[in-house]
């Protein structure tokens, strides 16, 4: 029998014992209440009716002319909220109503699941603590902005390195203490069993929408599929309903500063060990401390990935890639110029990853990306990179 | 065979001080003499942490002290200098305590040979809960160290018979719903926990987290714990007189009297 809480060798459940009943109470939720009819349709209500699924496929004329194939956007970024990171909320948020519980907390680093978790706890009328870095609130304000608009509390986080590993760090400790009214909305498919399938399955109406879209717009499936991976969240969503298929898929990661440098790339250049619950890759040192990361985007700056993408790296079905502050930062302004579309800085790390594959496809291959997220929470963080030459 | 630290709970005829330090906070050589402090004041276990960068079933107090004791650069290699220079001159027994990363990146049979090696007599994984103890259980037992499992009030009856059979040395009650640090009043509902914990189990029963006064030590063992582990309370110490080793070696020695006093 296969172990449910593992990927491989990867995943389990590495948290104090006070939070195990928690985790098997969440389990046994998810295995039961999620799959009744009363639960999906509400679920289909809040998707289609109130967040705007299902997002369009759009074919792009101009890139697919720059990069020489036929390129495709998955539109997440005009899914309420901006980001993919709704599906996700409003689906635990959902599940945690159905449970009993009235509080809700979240980490975040982007902000953008800090919204999304925001967004959900007003709608379903719960009460959002939200944890975030310092360094985040500083890159990310609009964000803030808009959490508090929400009547979410914003919690700054200003120990370790004041980004988003930190944030879940207090996250859980909030959790710890407070396990028996409050829900852990955790953002992405980290953390320890259930919650790197769960939010799997809640992100994988992306990969389902793509798959019957692109079958009706081309009649096949696509031959290569390009997204972000941070935590991974939208990354799986998407290559979930291809996994058994030829198509390629692949995870650009933050390459930082390039070769040498800082950077948020875990499985181009990390080693597995424990953290935040599950055994995966991370960025750590020879003896198990964990290390800063470092991206442009919030959202990619973690030392950590899901457990899911540690099985996927090693059994080589996805390839994954660096993309560099510099590239995702060009790759910002050319979308922004070519599509009139500005990405989400994560996402134009797919974009950029996306070009180099595009280069060893022929002329009527079909590439789609994945854009996570809107870049309207970036605009003053690249100002100010971009200076006089914007 | 019986462990050192089941030895000292069967031979003292009275609740043992389990007095936890970090190791290496704020240097290896004063950690060193902190250990020995405490041993003097009246500790009857000591508890040497070996810190994490992301320690997250600790709250501030005990953060800051890993941060300190990483910063001084501190190493799996440095907690067993520290467990082999104690051991040398002394049998109290040594009981270390971490996160799954670090014992894992050094391998886990190494890190339980090494430790055993050194002279610890225990071994407890913050993170490791049943479901990931296997490995860390056998480990311990290859070693002849025993395998520290904790329980909390949010373990099932039918989790706690299992932890109970896994488990050696003693069982280590979380005392509060929540992370470690100081709390101004015992959890009514731990009283109701440690009976139902001694009901499955013959291991001695010690509770910890939010443990620090004479008082709350006195209310643990009314309410029958074997022991008690007190860790902020005493780590604080160390943080009030940082640049002054003779002062926090007196504040430690202080506070684990206090607490010891309690127990006598
Ligand atoms: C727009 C966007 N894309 C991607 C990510 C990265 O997360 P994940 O890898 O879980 O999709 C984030 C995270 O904040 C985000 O806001």
């Amino acid at each position: 029998m296969t172990d449910p809480s593992r990927f491989g060798v990867y995943g389990g459940q590495f948290v104090p014992e006070t939070l195990m009943a928690a985790l098997e109470e969440l389990e046994h939720a998810f295995r039961t209440i999620v799959p009744k009819e009363e639960f999906q349709e509400e679920m289909r209500y809040y998707l289609h009716e109130y967040a705007g699924r299902k997002t369009p496929l759009t074919f792009c004329r101009n890139v697919s002319r720059d990069f020489g194939c036929r390129v495709y956007l998955k539109r997440e970024d005009l899914l309420h909220s901006g980001a993919h990171k709704l599906n996700n909320a409003l689906g635990q948020a959902l599940l945690a109503r159905f449970m009993g519980k009235r509080r809700l907390i979240a980490e975040t680093g982007a902000g953008q699941h800090g919204v999304a978790t925001a967004i959900a706890g007003a709608v379903l009328g719960m009460q959002v603590v939200v944890y975030m870095g310092d360094e985040d609130i500083e890159r990310q304000a609009l964000n803030v902005v808009r959490m508090k608009m929400l009547g979410a509390q914003v919690t700054p986080v200003s120990s370790g390195s004041r980004t988003l590993k930190d944030a879940i760090n207090e996250a859980l400790r909030d959790w710890v203490a407070n396990v028996e009214t409050t829900h852990y909305l955790i953002g992405s498919v980290v953390g320890p069993h259930p919650f790197p399938t769960m939010v799997r399955d809640f992100q994988t109406v992306i990969g389902t929408e793509t798959r019957e879209q692109v079958l009706e717009k081309e009649g096949r499936l696509p031959d290569a599929i390009v997204a972000c991976v941070g935590g991974g969240s939208n990354a799986i969503g998407i290559f979930t309903p291809f996994l058994d298929e030829k198509t390629r898929l692949y995870g650009a990661e933050a390459g930082g500063e390039g070769p040498g440098g800082r950077h948020g790339a875990t499985l181009c250049r990390g080693r597995p060990g424990v953290l935040h619950g599950a055994y995966s890759y991370l960025i750590q040192d020879a003896f198990g401390q964990i290390l800063e990361s470092h991206s442009i985007s919030a959202g990619l700056d973690y030392p950590g990935v899901g457990p899911e993408h540690s099985f996927l790296r090693d059994c080589g079905r996805v390839s994954y890639y660096q993309v560099t502050d510099r590239e995702a930062l060009d790759a910002f302004f050319y979308l922004s110029r070519s599509e009139g579309i500005i990405p989400a800085l994560e996402s134009a790390h797919a974009v950029s990853l996306a070009e180099r594959v595009a280069s060893g496809l022929a002329k009527d291959d079909i590439l789609v990306i994945n854009l996570s997220g809107r870049g309207d929470k970036d605009v003053a963080q690249v100002a100010a990179l971009a200076g006089d030459t914007l | 065979m019986t462990s050192r630290i089941g030895e000292a709970f069967s031979g003292a005829g009275r609740p043992l001080l389990v007095a936890c330090l970090v190791a290496g906070d704020p240097s290896e050589e004063v950690s060193l003499e902190l250990m020995r402090e405490a041993e003097s004041c009246g500790a009857d276990i000591i508890e040497l942490v070996m810190p994490h960068s992301d320690p997250v079933a600790d709250g501030p107090v005990m953060q800051k002290a890993m941060q300190r004791a990483l910063h001084a650069g501190t190493t799996p290699g440095t907690l067993f200098t520290l467990v082999r220079e104690f051991r040398a001159r002394s049998g109290t027994p040594v009981l270390v305590l971490t996160y799954a990363n670090i014992v894992v990146q050094r391998g886990i049979e190494s890190f339980y040979r090494d430790a055993a090696a050194a002279g610890a007599d225990g071994i407890a994984v913050a993170d490791a809960p049943l479901e990931e103890a296997d490995p860390f259980c056998r480990a311990a037992r290859e070693s002849g160290i025993d395998q520290i499992l904790f329980v909390s009030q949010t373990t099932s009856r039918e989790r706690l018979e299992k932890i109970a059979a896994k488990a050696s040395g003693f069982l280590y009650l979380v005392a509060v719903l929540g992370v470690t640090g100081d709390r101004e009043k015992i959890d009514p509902r731990v009283i109701g926990i440690l009976q139902a914990v001694k009901a499955v189990s013959t291991l001695p029963v010690v509770p910890g987290f939010g443990i620090g006064t004479a008082g709350q030590v006195r209310e643990m063992v009314r309410a029958g714990a074997d022991g008690v582990i007190a860790g902020s309370a005493i780590v604080r110490e160390v943080e009030r007189a940082l640049n002054d080793p003779r002062g926090t070696r007196e504040a430690v020695g202080a506070k684990v009297r206090e607490l010891a006093s309690a127990l006598r």
